[in-house]
């Protein structure tokens, strides 16, 4: 285990010119910081957000003309899994509930809550198990102004800067004034928050806070939230019935262009059922597992971008998803790890990336998206990544400097959760550089909601990360985790308002809107085999694939 | 330069190229063999086999508990539990995993309960059957002290029982060894919302921002920045007053938005 032969001789290397970067960094010597010029000129020849290729203007539904990933593109070209029938849908129905929600994650789960509160029964549906989300693997925090030197006002500040000022305003204003009643909301339900003695709140800064405002739980703030919210749901059980492993593959309406449910594929016994519902909440989170341009991710197994697609077909249209943040640092050896965020803390220590001839070719505390795409040049076009075994390529992050700059015993005090983690395959990064590339790591944009969280479509909600505009173009650390938990609860709260509004029973149900759209994309001239949603991601090895000679896949899944 | 460019053989998303010369190891995946290479995770060399996950899978990264494993190595009695997605293959495995296990829950009004020993034997009364075989705290992936919070709970220490479980993600491990059949995942949870809710003194400070939040205190200032376009917003964010690291009694200068 551990780093090979071949690997351990380039980091002699990186040993080799250790003293003299360790000395110009004493010195505050930094290695120099591009221009603004050669900001734009990185960006726009190698970020996947900017460069034009990879990417292609989508040619049908509500947001036709927007220029988004190719892989994504692919997605929303795709054709549905299948079209069913009026007659056959009420067949096919096994639930009535007044709101159904998609999605088990901290959005999904706040939402259902808030709908009961409200006097709804809630269906919450979900295709793996409840709780299994990007929630899970929030680590740093949850922003909210609850100290008395602050207020949402200056929250709101610091989000649509970081957001290059592109931000949907009202959406910013509900995020920052929810805030701390989301702390509080949290607080009551017992959650373990990080507090001083005297109950105070304990809060940090993050990058692109004018105060401190990031609450935790430990280093798993997102896991901590998440068993709270799903144990408390299970205990309002009797009103919130909850459906695992059941993936949702279209949005259905009634006769009046309303959501009226959803269809969905039982992926164990392969049937189709029908949930009807007066009011239905997407919140089936982001597209990391589409791995644009072959990025790795940080996202979970299910994050396919199911949801954008049943809510365009619907008739939403999307918000910033010209937008994906690239984190610089995604460990890129040992493969076990792949993916896996790596704090921006490392660099803000003092750790310098390094090519393969152990030479600093970039200032440590660029944007995120400079920094990125300064890596991807880096190895791309100059050659001078480190190519693994595994035809992973990376720079080295040197690590070992953190010890000489702060002293002995450093790295194992402020990366206690990384040292662990590297430790477990031999790689001791108090001693030795880690690997990283950039990966994949959030959705910016999604589908465009208002402050309530209601999308166009009447009856439609939707909330957390398959929703775009309240981070514009930029999210800043801690605000993900406060995202899903202010419009999951306003979600909620909406879908039980039209669902307590609603006269009547839901009516028969059809998949018209999915007619029509297979219509445009005829017309569109876009042929394609392609279905979606993808359900879950294929990493079935082409050696397999080529021996599975009756084998179907439909989206990323076996049928 | 252009000399100096190779070709660089990328890997995409998940699937990783396989080195040449890369040694593949027999595992027994429920019994039926296959040979995986060597570095991989188990998860990883599952799919490698030809599997396709619709369970014991979701984060990959070692937090959510979906992909609890058990296994044991041919020729040793030793029975090993850990999470698939973060334990490397190893030559003659025999691997099991355990999508799910049947846990009684106790439904409980978190608002009516209080943290005392009494609350846990009312609604985990089984806990009181532990015959302290510690199997839990082994089979434990995330290497809690599981028997240890087991016990604290039982005499009422909630606090450390919240303490010690605090690292628990909830994948079922203990509960499906344990002799004395206590569902420890669910107890531990209960503790920890207890704990924070009833032990852990309340944030006071909190409150009034929360009722003035109610009240509406900060409608206007919103709907002010809302409407204002972005040269207003430019100067305002390039203007304002940062809070710094040590911030000991620090106070702004500017007051009319708290």
């Amino acid at each position: 285990m551990g780093y090979t032969p071949e690997m351990l001789d380039l980091i002699k290397r990186v040993e080799a010119s250790r003293p003299e970067r360790l000395e110009r960094s004493r010195k505050g010597v930094d290695f120099e910081a591009l221009t603004l010029a050669g900001r734009e000129e990185v960006l726009n020849k190698f970020h996947p957000d900017y460069k034009p290729d990879g990417r292609r203007d989508v040619k049908v539904g509500p947001s036709k003309g927007e220029n988004y990933p190719d892989e994504f593109v692919d997605v929303l070209e795709a054709r549905a899994r299948l079209l069913v029938s009026s007659a056959e849908l009420e067949k096919l129905t096994e639930h009535k509930t007044d709101v159904l929600v998609i999605g088990g994650g901290g959005a999904g789960t706040s939402a259902a809550l808030m709908a009961q509160e409200n006097g709804c029964k809630v269906v919450l549906a979900t295709k793996l198990r409840h709780g299994d989300a990007n929630t899970v693997m929030a680590e740093g925090g949850i922003q909210g102004a609850s100290q008395e030197v602050d207020s949402p006002y200056y929250h709101y500040l610091d989000v649509i800067g970081g957001g290059h000022f592109t931000n949907t305003p009202e959406l910013v204003a509900a995020l920052t004034n929810d805030a701390p009643l989301v702390i509080e909301w949290l607080e009551r339900l017992g959650l373990m928050f990080d507090k001083n003695p005297d109950g105070r709140l304990r809060v940090r800064h993050g990058g692109g806070t004018c105060r401190k405002r990031m609450h935790s739980s430990g280093d798993m703030t997102g896991s901590a939230i998440m068993r709270v919210l799903r144990d408390e749901s299970r205990n309002r059980a009797a009103d919130i019935k909850v459906i695992e492993f059941s993936a949702a593959v279209e949005i259905l309406k009634d006769s009046q262009g309303r959501a009226g449910g959803a269809l969905f594929y039982n992926m164990e016994t392969e049937e189709y059922f029908v949930v009807k519902a007066k009011s239905v909440v997407i919140a089936t989170g982001g597209y990391g597992r589409l791995h644009i341009q072959g990025f790795a991710t940080t996202n979970h197994y299910g994050a396919t971008a199911d949801g954008l697609v049943m809510g365009y077909r619907a008739g939403v249209p999307l918000a910033f998803m010209h937008s994906t943040q690239y984190h610089p640092t995604g460990v890129a050896f040992p493969e076990q790890n792949i993916g896996l965020l790596i704090t921006e803390k490392v660099r803000g220590l003092g750790a310098n990336l390094l090519n393969i001839k152990g030479e600093q070719f970039v200032f440590e505390r660029e944007p995120r998206d400079v920094e990125s795409a300064c890596i991807i040049r880096e190895c791309m076009e100059r050659g001078n990544g480190i190519v693994t075994a595994t035809g992973r390529v990376g720079v080295w992050l040197d690590s070992p400097m953190i010890e000489v700059l702060e002293g002995e015993g450093a790295v194992k005090r402020e990366l206690p959760a990384k040292h662990i983690q590297f430790m477990r395959y031999g790689i001791d990064i108090s001693k030795v550089p880690m690997l990283v590339y950039p990966t994949l790591h959030y959705q910016n944009g999604g589908l465009t909601i208002r402050d309530n969280s209601a999308t166009n479509v009447d009856g439609l909600f939707a909330a957390g990360e398959a929703t775009g505009g309240v981070h514009g173009e930029n999210r800043l650390m801690g605000n993900s985790l406060l995202d899903i938990t202010v419009f999951g609860r306003r979600a909620g709260i909406s879908a039980a308002a039209y669902a307590n509004e609603y006269d009547g029973e839901v009516g028969e149900l059809n998949m018209d809107h999915v007619d029509a759209y297979h219509k445009e994309l005829k017309e569109a001239g876009i042929e394609t085999d392609q279905v979606a949603p993808m359900v879950l991601p294929n990493y079935t090895r082409e050696e397999v694939m080529e021996k599975q000679l009756t084998t179907h896949y439909q989206g990323g899944i076996r049928a | 330069m252009s000399e100096a460019k190779k070709e660089i053989r990328v890997a995409t998303g998940d699937r990783a190229i396989l080195p040449e010369g890369t040694k593949l190891v027999p595992i027994y995946i429920m019994g039926k063999q296959y040979k995986v290479p060597e570095t991989m995770t188990i998860q990883k060399a599952i799919e490698y086999a030809g599997y396709q996950f619709v369970r014991s899978c979701g984060c990959r990264g070692g937090i959510c508990g979906a992909c609890p494993t058990v296994y044991r190595i041919a020729g040793d009695y030793k029975l090993n539990f850990c999470l698939a997605c973060q334990t490397v293959v190893q030559e003659n495995m025999y691997l099991t995993q355990m999508p799910f296990f049947p846990a009684n829950r106790a439904v409980y009004d978190i608002e009516k309960v209080d943290a005392s020993a009494e609350t846990i034997m009312q609604l985990y009364p089984e806990v009181m059957k532990c015959v302290a075989c510690n199997t839990c705290t082994k089979s434990c992936p995330m290497d809690i002290e599981v028997m240890e919070y087991v016990n604290a709970a039982m005499r009422g220490d909630i606090a450390k029982a919240a303490r010690l479980s605090f690292d628990c993600i909830q994948c079922g491990l203990c509960s499906s060894r344990c002799p004395a059949q206590i569902q420890h995942f669910h107890l531990a949870q209960l503790c920890r919302r207890l704990h924070a809710k009833y032990q852990v003194p309340r944030a006071e400070h909190l409150q009034p921002r929360v009722e003035n939040i109610k009240a509406g205190k900060f409608e206007t200032m919103l709907k002010d920045l809302v409407a204002m376009d972005e040269d207003g917003l430019r100067k305002l964010y390039v203007a304002r007053e940062m809070e710094p690291q040590d911030s000991h009694d620090w106070q702004p200068e500017e007051k009319q938005y708290l």
